[in-house]
């Protein structure tokens, strides 16, 4: 933690742990979601569970763009790759998501032309650069992405870029926190909601969280003391029998999103009727497509897409990390076969994967310990 | 790619609205504006970038405060300043020299990790 004030933060840290404390009734246990990544990964970093009383358990949820995406989707990619005069794009952390018959990268060492950008306008710029060939960008990520596609598929209309496409693989946070809602896997007290997606859609759509399930949310900010706070705010909320969302990040998330992105996406695309999502299954509605006004723009529209599934492989677990029911560290490849070098699972591969943050920051916090007195498994095994 | 990073306007076209100049990690870049159409943005604002596209406008304590986070998480903050700095943003066949305005490879922050506004001059 490279804060100027580190150690007044530390107090303050310290101080608001203290009143979460005294909010905890005695003898009950709490399960929170932090259903973002970004979030995940300050809690382990800054190793936050070890700031809260043991009746206190965050569950990590599926707010990981690379996370959820199905290797049957990684192998569409490849095959549209694979088509004459065809360049692939996408952001760099799917380069190693594994698929059912290899990652980017090896699609690229058999003879793909799969291309990370940074911003689906840099696949633009490359569609303007390479005439003769057709770009795709494949999009992924959640709503704090899908303005970007939308706005970069609107330019492509106004500049008549006729070589460039969309692989469209947005998906959208609320069905999924529904179908975890839904879940019988897993009971929760409350949700720490995410932070850059609500600057998009606003707290509004969370409502029904608070209303149907009687559960609280808080949209939250990145640090330490945001995370703290919020679920401080949480607690407030249970301890006076309310269930409202909240927002604690209100300096940059506004009650009603950012309504010119809105548009812009509702200009572009519109919901799938279902998605498979890694781990959570088919969720309905739960994912966009371009719009029919859009089929020039849209890859799955241009080109044949296979569309097949591909099961996860047998040892890995991303599906019940992804839903919160395993800790990272209780799946059975973690740390051994499952590495960021080598990863198995999408929970591995990105950096907003609850795995790879765990792996690379949370060894020596409270449940790690834990872990290892309870489970007595080989603690050097998960050592990098 | 679910990364806020924050940067600061520098300059904003007037013949393309859509398109400002801003400095990112000390880097300057050409950032798609378009979303935040009803701020107002003038030189001088900060902005949350995702992607290449600006989605929030925040205060320097808030853009100091996300640099911070992107610290700590090291090595996907070092990948995605690296992604952006090798991106060529919009840099369109109308606007060859948005996006090209390349400012001091050295980021502008201290030794203490703050970041600090371009040339001081706010």
């Amino acid at each position: 933690m490279r804060f100027v004030d580190e150690y007044r933060d530390s107090d303050k840290a310290r101080a608001l742990a203290g009143r979460i404390a005294a909010l905890c009734e005695p003898g009950r246990t709490y399960k929170f979601m932090e259903v973002c990544g970004g979030h995940t990964h300050t809690i382990y970093k800054h190793g936050l569970e070890d700031y809260l009383p043991e009746a206190i358990t965050l569950i990590h949820g599926p707010g990981c763009p690379v996370c959820v995406i199905p290797m049957g989707r990684v192998d569409d990619a490849i095959h549209l790759a694979g088509q004459p005069d065809v360049i692939m794009t996408s952001f760099g952390d799917m380069m190693r998501v594994p698929g059912g018959d290899g990652s980017f990268f090896d699609a690229n060492a058999k003879g793909a032309d799969i291309r990370m950008v940074y911003s689906p306008l840099d696949a633009l710029r490359i569609a303007r650069d390479n005439p003769a060939k057709h770009v795709i960008f494949m999009a992924i990520g959640f709503e704090t992405t899908v303005p970007s596609t939308a706005m970069t598929a609107l330019r492509a209309r106004t500049e008549g870029i006729g070589n460039f496409s969309v692989f469209c693989n947005h998906v959208t946070i609320i069905p999924a926190i529904k179908a975890i809602l839904d879940s019988p896997d897993l009971r929760l007290d409350g949700f720490i909601g995410p932070g850059h997606v609500s600057s998009v859609i606003g707290c509004a759509p969370y409502e029904f969280i608070a209303r149907d399930y009687g559960k609280p949310l808080v949209v939250a900010g990145f640090e330490p003391l945001d995370i703290l706070q919020s679920i401080y705010m949480i607690l407030r909320q249970l301890a006076e029998n309310r269930s409202e969302v909240e927002n604690q990040y209100a300096r940059v998330v506004p009650w009603e999103g950012n309504l010119k992105a809105l548009d812009v996406i509702n200009e572009v695309m519109e919901p799938r009727a279902y998605f498979e999502w890694r781990g959570l299954g088919f969720i309905s509605h739960s994912a966009l497509r371009m719009k029919n006004t859009y089929a020039d723009l849209d890859a799955e529209h241009l080109f044949q897409v296979p569309g097949g599934r591909v099961a996860d492989p047998k040892a890995c677990q991303c599906g019940e990390v992804l839903k919160g029911v395993l800790k990272p560290w209780e799946c059975k490849v973690f740390g051994t076969a499952c590495t960021p070098e080598t990863p198995i699972g999408t929970c591995m591969v990105s950096s907003e994967g609850a795995c790879a943050a765990y792996y690379n920051f949370g060894r020596f916090t409270r449940s790690r310990v834990k872990e290892a007195t309870v489970r007595h498994s080989t603690a050097q095994g998960v050592q990098p | 790619m679910c990364l806020g990073i924050p940067g600061e306007i520098i300059e904003i076209d007037p013949d393309q609205p859509d398109l400002a100049t801003v400095e990112v990690s000390g880097v300057r870049r050409a950032i798609n504006v378009g979303l935040l159409s009803d701020e107002r943005l003038t030189p001088g604002d900060w902005i949350l970038i995702h992607v290449g596209f600006a989605l929030s406008k925040i205060d320097e304590e808030e853009a100091r405060s996300a640099m911070a986070f992107l610290e700590s998480i090291g090595q996907a903050y070092e990948d995605e300043i690296a992604a952006l700095r090798a991106s060529t943003l919009d840099a369109s066949p109308q606007t060859p020299a948005a996006g090209t305005t390349e400012g001091s490879e050295v980021a502008q922050r201290g030794s203490d990790g703050v970041l600090r506004g371009s040339e001081g001059a706010r």
